[in-house]
């Protein structure tokens, strides 16, 4: 049995780290609801993009477009971006997308494929240096960067330019979806060859062609960087999100159960105190009796 | 006939604009251009300057900085860069970065930012321009 000391200073840890806890768990809040509404915001010009990329990739399937939609016509090499939170503290939020992250990898080298990766956010290099350390090509520092246009540029055109030097055929991302506060889904989407999402409106052009001003190769030229880098912060805006939804939900329940443990150690103590004060009496009274 | 065509104006931060119009003008890459319902499949780039959209209640020009128009049978989206309405400008605020951008612009040191500096310095002075 601890001594009462020991109980003591237990609970008074405990303690503090509840308030650790608890301060991370209001932080987290007050975050989640600023990069929610961005992450909200961001949604209509990502979709529009999508479909208006989904329309162009109909009509360019011939291969005969720009190599960002065609692709290079191999997969051998692939390339992968991770996506993941800078901080931990927050349940299984990175390791989930570390998880996604290793099945593929493991599934891509299975098929014998080669793999390179690009990390961005420093838990998902944490979790994937030991095991795949050599395959990291890059890695993208996301503390202290304000999430916004100039970051996903800058990323995009990383991607970019290892693709225009034959680095890689294939693109993926891995990265978190923001469903909703408690739940965040990793997920994978190809970003070379610009692929569409499944879900992309289809537009019926009732037999018309498009006319395009200027031509179709210089708009699409001007237009697939961009539709990369609004993949890529749309994804660093879910990120964000669902890292502060996760964080909350993790510190809510980790300052539930200080204050649990603090109310059972509580009464640990109490009752030690209490059984020294009898053995005390006791002593006493024994010593009393046998004058 | 429809006489009204479906316009959204959406930039990376934030949706401005979506709803029924009667006519929208944009300046296109290759010169303005108005979009009234029915138009052609249209696919187009846009240089920095003035969106308008004509609405039943009038007319709300818009400054944007770059981006795509798409006209299709379903309506018009304009996929802006930047954009920002006209009413909502704070002239005071606009002087003070056009001043910024121009002291940095001309900031020896990092070329980059510079370069980034001079580009902000011409969107802000096309929207002052626009004014």
């Amino acid at each position: 049995m601890a001594s009462l000391k020991e109980l003591r200073e237990r609970i008074a840890t405990v303690k503090s780290t509840q308030k650790i806890t608890k301060a991370l768990q209001v932080v987290a809040t007050a975050k989640l609801k600023r990069a929610q509404e961005a992450a909200v915001a961001a949604k209509p010009y990502a979709s529009r993009m999508s479909a208006v990329i989904a329309n162009l990739a109909a009509s360019a399937t011939d291969g005969s477009g720009p190599k960002l939609i065609a692709g290079t016509g191999g997969d051998k090499v692939h390339l992968l971006v991770i996506m993941t939170a800078e901080r931990g503290l927050c349940g299984g939020f990175n390791s989930n997308i570390a998880k996604m992250a290793r099945g593929e990898i493991r599934r891509l080298m299975a098929e014998g494929k080669e793999v390179k990766i690009l990390t961005v956010g420093k838990k998902g290099r944490d979790a994937l240096r030991r095991q795949f350390g050599a395959m990291i090509v890059e890695h993208i520092e996301m503390r202290g960067v304000k999430v916004g246009g100039d970051i996903a540029k800058t990323i995009a055109d990383k991607i970019t330019t290892r693709f225009e030097n034959g680095e890689f055929d294939v693109a993926t991302l891995i990265s978190s979806k923001f469903e909703n506060v408690l739940t965040q889904t990793p997920t994978l989407a190809q970003l070379i060859p610009a692929k569409a999402p499944e879900d992309a409106p289809v537009i019926d052009l009732e037999g018309a062609s498009y006319i395009y001003e200027p031509s179709e190769e210089e708009i699409l030229e001007t237009l697939l960087p961009r539709y990369l880098s609004t993949v890529v912060l749309a994804a660093l805006l879910e990120t964000e999100a669902g890292f502060q939804g996760a964080q909350m939900t993790a510190m809510d329940n980790a300052t539930r159960n200080a204050g649990d443990l603090i109310s059972s150690l509580n009464l640990t103590y109490n009752r030690a105190r209490q059984a020294q004060i009898t053995t005390e009496l006791i002593e006493i009274i024994a010593g009393a009796e046998a004058l | 006939m429809a006489d009204t065509i479906h316009f959204s104006l959406v930039s990376p931060e934030r949706e401005l604009f979506s709803g029924q119009v009667k006519q929208v003008d944009a300046p296109g890459a290759e010169g303005e251009f108005g979009v009234l319902p029915q138009h052609a499949p249209f696919m187009t780039t846009l240089k920095p300057g003035v969106v308008r959209i004509h609405e039943e209640s009038g007319v709300t020009p818009v400054f944007v900085r770059g981006g795509f128009a798409d006209v299709t049978p379903a309506g018009l989206t304009i996929l802006a860069e930047e954009a920002i309405r006209l009413a909502d400008v704070d002239v005071a605020a606009l002087e003070q970065e056009i001043e910024d951008a121009r002291s940095d612009a001309n900031d020896p040191g990092n070329e980059d930012r510079r370069a980034a500096a001079a580009d902000r310095l011409a969107y802000l002075e096309a929207l002052r321009a626009a004014l």
